[in-house]
């Protein structure tokens, strides 16, 4: 077996030097009724490389991957242009096989990306801290809350109605037992301003997105002013961080929290996962103090050279353990290291040519849907991403695209569940997008309509 | 789960003048922030055409300072910084608790295809078939191994793994209306930190049950604890000692005739594959760390996977979303609430629909070591670590008598008179060559140095690494101090002052700070 080093030989040798007979003695505490004689015979035996490579490849091969087709889904999952060598770095063995940097001395190598990444992240975003990172941008929403009721000791809650509905599903299940009640309207495109009439002297935070899930652009400042003047927060949810390049960031809009999903930097869309939350906050002690998740500090070694730990751990469960500000211990460190090389690679022009260029390419592909007989856009603004109104549901629309080779998006059904919101579609553009591939998609929308 | 130095000290002894080693391969490395600026660019986009406007009043009118770099100026600046890392391609990882074993590149390359990485989690489910039947083949071997009757794959790392599995239990309690009377969980001492962390924030209130003084579950102090009140025992077997718990089957018993449920830690499966089914021990739910047992790499910290097996008692509690049907038919996708199978689901742990890059990699390594050697895998993982305890145990102070499972504890009483801490001793470690153990943790043993060999380790590797390890001790009984306080001397920083780190914050590079 090709990863296991020992010989037959070693494992006698090693057996004769602890003292025992054979190595079912080092299982003795395993009661006898529970003992598997027959190990796992009813699993296949292990297998070549090729093997496996064989049929993984044929798993592989039974999908429509992204890039087959002309390729308009968003929903909180963006594909963008990875550059080479993002994947070439991260595969370095120190970075890929290390662990949590709990031994800065031989750690430098992460702890330092990782306060390259927090200042990124807080330059983005306009905020003044960040952390090491969540699990996705959907965690990192649902931790905000929770942050947010510690800060202002009040339990309510209150979803805007442009919140990704998976997002807000999150916040309710990883919010509910500790006591968080959770407000919210009927989805819609642009009520995302109404919520401020939710407010009231028990609302710990505002949870509002932007671009909000229908690719509408929202004005956060008069919602912070509406928060604050309750003494409440506002949290502020990018599902797509391109957008920063192009939009005032969160932080000039006066937002007190930010939660994030930073996939589309750096990361490929997985299906799903793994992905990065991105969590950042005011630089104020008493948002830092109830921050969950990890942070890497700056200091100095013993000569007094700079260096970096992770630090403020007294939050942290293996401190704290039940009075833990989150049960979070690790994050989402290669993702977050994929993100900051491909953010240094881009710098500021590139991250806000990026933006532009995906803006553009959206603006494009939305003005030739429009034009179709039957479809409608809905959204006054927009980054790269807008909802259609359709003649018929969109889920049936979708797969006819998909039965003509085109993945055009995401109908807000499969989201939201069946109802009044049937005949929309949410489709993303980016910068991978082609003149060919919009072409394409105009011409099927326009035959499955 | 590693390091634990809180209330110790964290401030570096004063330097005896060394100056650390700074080999020709090691280059000193500024910040992105200096070394790069807001000009440079590594990426070349697609012209812009025109300069359309649908943003509202909302346009960025600032820069955001973000730094850049070319590409050849990228490469060099992040290859720099990787050399000061540790890592398990560079020597034996001893952690005791996180299983760093081998990273077969044969997962990377299989993650990668492009019907894995590069589909979009809401794309018609009838153009990613292929990946929900990885999702099922997973389950399947998961579920082989572990005896049990479902498993939620969406947990994204072990810690969330546990809230799923405790949420479930939470479910099943409400279903059973006793939610309001039924919400103490018990745990024992030596759990991870994340076991009170997530029952607390499951709503729980935490109950410590201690340890005997053969490091496993204390009968009779749990006995006196069960009541109505009991929701939960959260038990790590093997234990947190690297002991396999004798009466986890009486304890099953007790707790399941008290009405509460017995949630497993998974975090050392890599003990127990093939040797037992966690179902047999009367387990209701456990999470499986897919970044210990199956290899699935950890990345400077994570991302990990954690998903949640479960007992017929909990399986229809389990989260949104997950797959049905079967290879025969075609595959389904169950997300919402609404849709059928899901009426008593919990919720939803996370945005889609897991780590699917580490369902492939774990998968991979599953199938290549097959039934037969995963087996092997928990046999060697226990052999190793019980080697290693042999060689050093007449020097140092094993925490408990007997053989252990795939970890070996020591506590510090080798180290009495020395002069010399655990947290000195695993600095100097760092000297030979090696990263150092788990410290300090668990935490019902003194000065504990918890050390994890793993399967992937040869005989010659843990020779080496046992005569480092004894060599360290003999320097500590002849008071080469300096050996240990002023360690490490020849890693890429000295001592780092992690006192001042807390004190005062610098969590982020700006523009002034140098």
């Amino acid at each position: 077996m090709r990863y296991l080093p020992l010989s037959q030989g070693d494992r006698e040798q090693m057996l004769d030097q602890i003292g025992v007979q054979s190595i079912d003695d080092l299982f003795d505490d395993i009661p006898a009724a529970a003992r598997l004689s027959d190990g796992l015979d009813d699993l296949p035996d292990h297998a070549s490389e090729q093997m496996v490579e064989r049929h993984l490849n044929q798993l592989s091969a039974r999908s429509l991957n992204a890039g087959q087709a002309p390729f308009f889904c968003g929903g909180g999952a963006y594909r963008h242009h990875v550059p080479a060598s993002v994947d070439h770095l991260i595969q370095r063995s120190e970075f890929l096989t290390s662990y949590t940097p709990y031994q800065p001395e031989i750690a430098q190598g992460t702890l330092q990306t990782l306060f390259e990444f927090q200042t990124q992240v807080a330059q983005i975003t306009g905020m003044g801290v960040a952390n090491a990172s969540m699990y996705d941008g959907s965690t990192a929403t649902a931790e905000a809350v929770l942050m947010a009721a510690r800060i202002t000791r009040r339990q309510g809650c209150v979803l805007a109605p442009g919140l990704h509905p998976h997002y807000g599903e999150v916040t309710r299940t990883l919010t509910e037992t500790q006591g968080i009640q959770t407000k919210t309207m009927a989805p819609a495109i642009n009520q995302d301003h109404q919520i401020a009439d939710l407010i009231t002297k028990e609302t710990a935070c505002i949870v509002v997105q932007s671009p909000n899930v229908f690719g509408q652009v929202i004005d956060l400042a008069p919602l912070a002013e509406a928060a604050h003047a309750a003494g409440a927060l506002l949290i502020a949810v990018c599902t797509e961080v391109v957008s920063l390049g192009l939009l005032k960031s969160p932080g000039e809009m006066g937002a007190d929290i930010v939660a994030a999903e930073g996939q589309s930097i750096g990361n490929a869309l997985n299906f799903g996962g793994p992905y990065v939350g991105l969590l950042a906050c005011r630089d104020d002690r008493k948002f830092i103090r109830q921050a969950p998740g990890r942070f890497a500090g700056q200091t100095v070694d013993a000569n007094g050279d700079r260096g970096f730990v992770l630090t403020l751990s007294t939050r942290e469960q293996h401190i704290r353990r039940e009075k833990a500000t989150s049960n979070i211990c690790t994050n989402s460190g290669l993702c977050t290291l994929a993100f900051t090389i491909h953010l240094a690679l881009l710098g500021d022009r590139g991250f806000r040519h990026l933006a532009a260029l995906n803006h553009q390419k959206a603006c494009a592909l939305a003005d030739q849907l429009d034009a179709i007989d039957g479809a409608q856009l809905l959204n006054q603004n927009f980054f790269n991403e807008f909802t259609l109104r359709l003649p018929k549901p969109a889920t049936e629309v979708v797969e006819s695209l998909a039965q003509r080779g085109v993945l055009g998006g995401i109908p807000a059904a499969r989201i939201f569940g069946p109802g009044p919101l049937d005949d929309l579609l949410i489709v993303a553009v980016t910068e991978t997008n082609t003149d060919d591939d919009m072409a394409e998609f105009a011409k099927a929308l326009a035959e499955v309509l | 789960m590693a390091v634990h130095t809180q209330d110790r000290a964290t401030r570096p002894a004063a330097t005896d003048g060394t100056q650390r080693l700074s080999p020709a391969l090691l280059q000193d490395e500024g910040l992105l922030f200096e070394v790069g600026n807001e000009h440079k660019c590594g990426v070349d986009l697609e012209a812009l055409n025109e300069q359309p406007n649908r943003l509202g009043e909302l346009a960025r009118t600032s820069a955001t300072g973000l730094a850049g770099l070319s590409e050849p100026e990228t490469l060099r600046h992040y290859v720099r910084l990787s050399q000061r890392n540790y890592a398990i391609d560079l020597g034996l990882y001893p952690l005791g608790s996180c299983t760093m074993k081998h990273n077969p590149r044969l997962n990377e390359k299989m993650a990668r295809l492009p019907g894995f990485a590069d589909l979009h989690p809401l794309q018609p489910v009838s153009t990613v078939q292929g990946a929900l039947g990885l999702m099922d083949e997973l389950a399947h071997w998961l579920l082989r191994i572990t005896g049990m009757n479902a498993v939620a794959l969406s947990p994204k790392a072990g810690a969330q793994g546990e809230m799923c599995g405790m949420l479930c239990i939470r479910a099943a309690i409400d279903a059973k209306g006793e939610l309001a009377s039924r919400n103490r969980v018990l745990v024992p001492e030596s759990a991870h930190g994340t076991n009170p962390a997530t029952a607390a924030a499951c709503g729980f209130v935490i109950d410590q049950i201690p340890a005997n003084a053969d490091g496993r579950v204390d009968m009779d102090a749990f006995q006196q604890k069960l009541g109505p009140d009991v929701a939960a025992i959260m038990l790590t077997n093997p234990n947190t000692c690297g002991l396999f718990e004798p009466d986890i089957k009486r304890i099953a018993d007790l707790i399941h005739q008290h009405g509460g449920y017995f949630y497993c830690d998974g975090a050392n499966l890599n003990a127990i594959m093939g040797k037992c089914r966690v179902r047999d021990l009367g387990v209701d739910a456990m999470h499986i760390n897919l970044h210990k047992t199956f290899s699935t790499p950890h990345g400077g910290g994570g991302p990990g996977a954690g998903p949640t097996v479960l007992s017929n008692r909990l399986a229809k509690f389990a989260p949104v979303p997950f797959v049905t049907g079967d290879a025969g038919s075609s595959f389904g996708l169950v997300e919402r609430g609404e849709q059928k199978g899901a009426a008593d689901a919990f919720g939803r742990m996370c945005a889609f629909h897991g780590q699917m890059g580490m369902f492939v990699r774990a998968l991979a390594y599953m199938m290549s070591h097959g039934g037969d050697g995963l087996r092997q895998v928990s046999e060697d993982a226990v052999l190793n670590a019980n080697y290693l305890l042999a060689r050093l145990q007449d020097v140092f102070s094993p925490a408990f008598c007997g053989t252990c499972m795939h970890e070996a504890l020591f506590d510090d009483s080798f180290l009495d008179g020395t002069g010399v801490s655990t947290l000195d001793f695993s600095k100097a470690l760092i000297d030979e060559g090696y990263h150092p153990m788990t410290m300090y943790f668990p935490l019902v043993v003194h000065g504990a140095m918890l050390v994890e060999p793993t399967e992937t380790e040869s005989l010659q590797s843990l020779d080496q690494f046992a005569d480092a390890m004894l060599s360290l001790a003999q320097a500590a009984k002849d008071q080469d101090h300096d050996r240990f306080t002023q360690a490490p001397r020849t890693a890429p920083s000295l001592r780092l002052d992690e006192t001042q780190a807390a004190r005062h914050p610098i969590l982020r590079w700006t523009a002034n700070t140098e």
